[in-house]
């Protein structure tokens, strides 16, 4: 199959199966991504995030612009982000359309109460697959001698405890960290 | 219709532009200006936009984008509203693109994103703790356990995203059903 096209149908199934915005797309473009196409390893997966995540805009379609443009140029950004929100604008018009003959639609609300547990889930492991990387040298939980980098953890925590407690924006929460692990690596 | 169609074009163009947070905030923005300033949509119409917009697949953001302009123009108030959304992140992201290449590279820019994963991390562990906990307090034996066991396949077995997703719509689809029967005896 060419690029464009798997880049086409790799993105239409995020954009089907992003349910509950943002985050929740996550695990579905990594699933695509990294694991079925090794179109982003997973450490530059992460790099998008943080680029999604500093920048405005869906992070479905940052991602889509982004790997697009990485694997295939204008054109596979592009024909990446129709694909993206195709689904969208399939089913949120329907939707509309019959919402505006039925005012109603319980079905899929009660749909959506099972969903949530799980997409919680996976955007909580999706999270553990930026964390752990960072934070143990070797990319998988282990306290061998060498393996628990100590700034990365020190940082995740500060930020957990500046995002919870002192509700600083977290675009600024991650600025700081950058700006301190630049700072130690000129100092050192 | 031209004034209007342009005017979309235009609202979506800018809110998607300098939105920073993610679909929720931008839901927000999209009714102050076309609920509160604009007034062509009245609030409790709204609410029910907002409703449609959060549960559909898709990003949220061109999500509101498609049921607003589908409410204002029809069919070209949705093409144009769309349009409008995407362009920001495209033109961004694509000029993002064209840097990582440069940057990856870089040892100050690596540093930089090194340690801004961190923050990414805690970000992301703030907004799940937020969510779990607004589960956990619904008291719902079937939830938790369609959470605990959807991490264990995700994260341990690789179990594919959209297998999950399905499985757990099916779930509620059936207790739903259930329930309703339920009651009707």
């Amino acid at each position: 199959m060419s690029i464009y096209l798997e880049l086409f149908f790799a993105f239409l199934q995020v954009g089907a199966f992003s349910f509950g915005g943002g985050y929740a797309a996550m695990p579905l473009i990594s699933g695509q991504v990294v694991d079925k196409y090794g179109w982003l390893s997973s450490s530059e997966f992460a790099d998008l995030v943080t680029i999604a995540e500093m920048t405005p805009g869906p992070i479905a379609v940052n991602a889509a612009t982004f790997v697009g443009n990485q694997t295939a140029g204008i054109l596979g950004a592009t024909v990446a982000t129709i694909g993206v929100i195709l689904p969208s604008c399939i089913f949120v018009t329907v939707l509309a359309l019959l919402y505006a003959r039925y005012k109603e639609m319980p079905l899929l609300k009660d749909a959506l109460i099972s969903l949530r547990p799980a997409v919680v889930s996976m955007i909580f492991a999706a999270g553990l697959s930026i964390l752990i990387p960072t934070v143990f040298k070797s990319g998988s939980i282990g306290f061998s001698e060498g393996n628990l980098s100590i700034r990365p953890l020190v940082l995740f925590v500060l930020s957990v405890f500046a995002l919870r407690k002192l509700k600083l924006n977290p675009i600024l929460v991650m600025v700081m960290c950058g700006v301190v692990e630049l700072a130690v690596y000129l100092v050192l | 219709m031209k004034d209007k169609l342009r005017t979309l074009f235009f609202s979506t163009l800018y809110l998607s532009a300098f939105t920073f947070g993610g679909g929720y905030v931008i839901i927000t923005l999209l009714k102050n200006k076309f609920v509160d300033e604009l007034k062509w949509i009245d609030e409790e119409e709204m609410l029910d936009y907002v409703a449609i917009a959060q549960s559909s697949p898709g990003p949220i953001a061109v999500n509101g984008a498609i049921v607003i302009g589908y409410k204002i123009c029809g069919i070209p108030g949705i093409a144009v509203a769309v349009f409008g959304a995407i362009i920001p992140p495209f033109v961004i992201l694509t000029v993002v693109s064209a840097f990582y290449t440069i940057f990856k590279t870089n040892p100050y820019i690596q540093s930089l994103l090194f340690g801004m994963k961190a923050g990414v991390s805690a970000v992301i562990v703030s907004v799940v703790w937020d969510m779990a906990f607004g589960i956990v307090k619904k008291k719902d034996l079937l939830l938790i356990i369609v959470m605990i066991l959807s991490f264990v396949l995700n994260y341990y077995f690789k179990v594919n995203a959209v297998l999950l997703i399905f499985a757990s719509l099916i779930i509620g689809v059936f207790r739903s059903l259930i329930l309703s029967r339920g009651k009707r005896v």
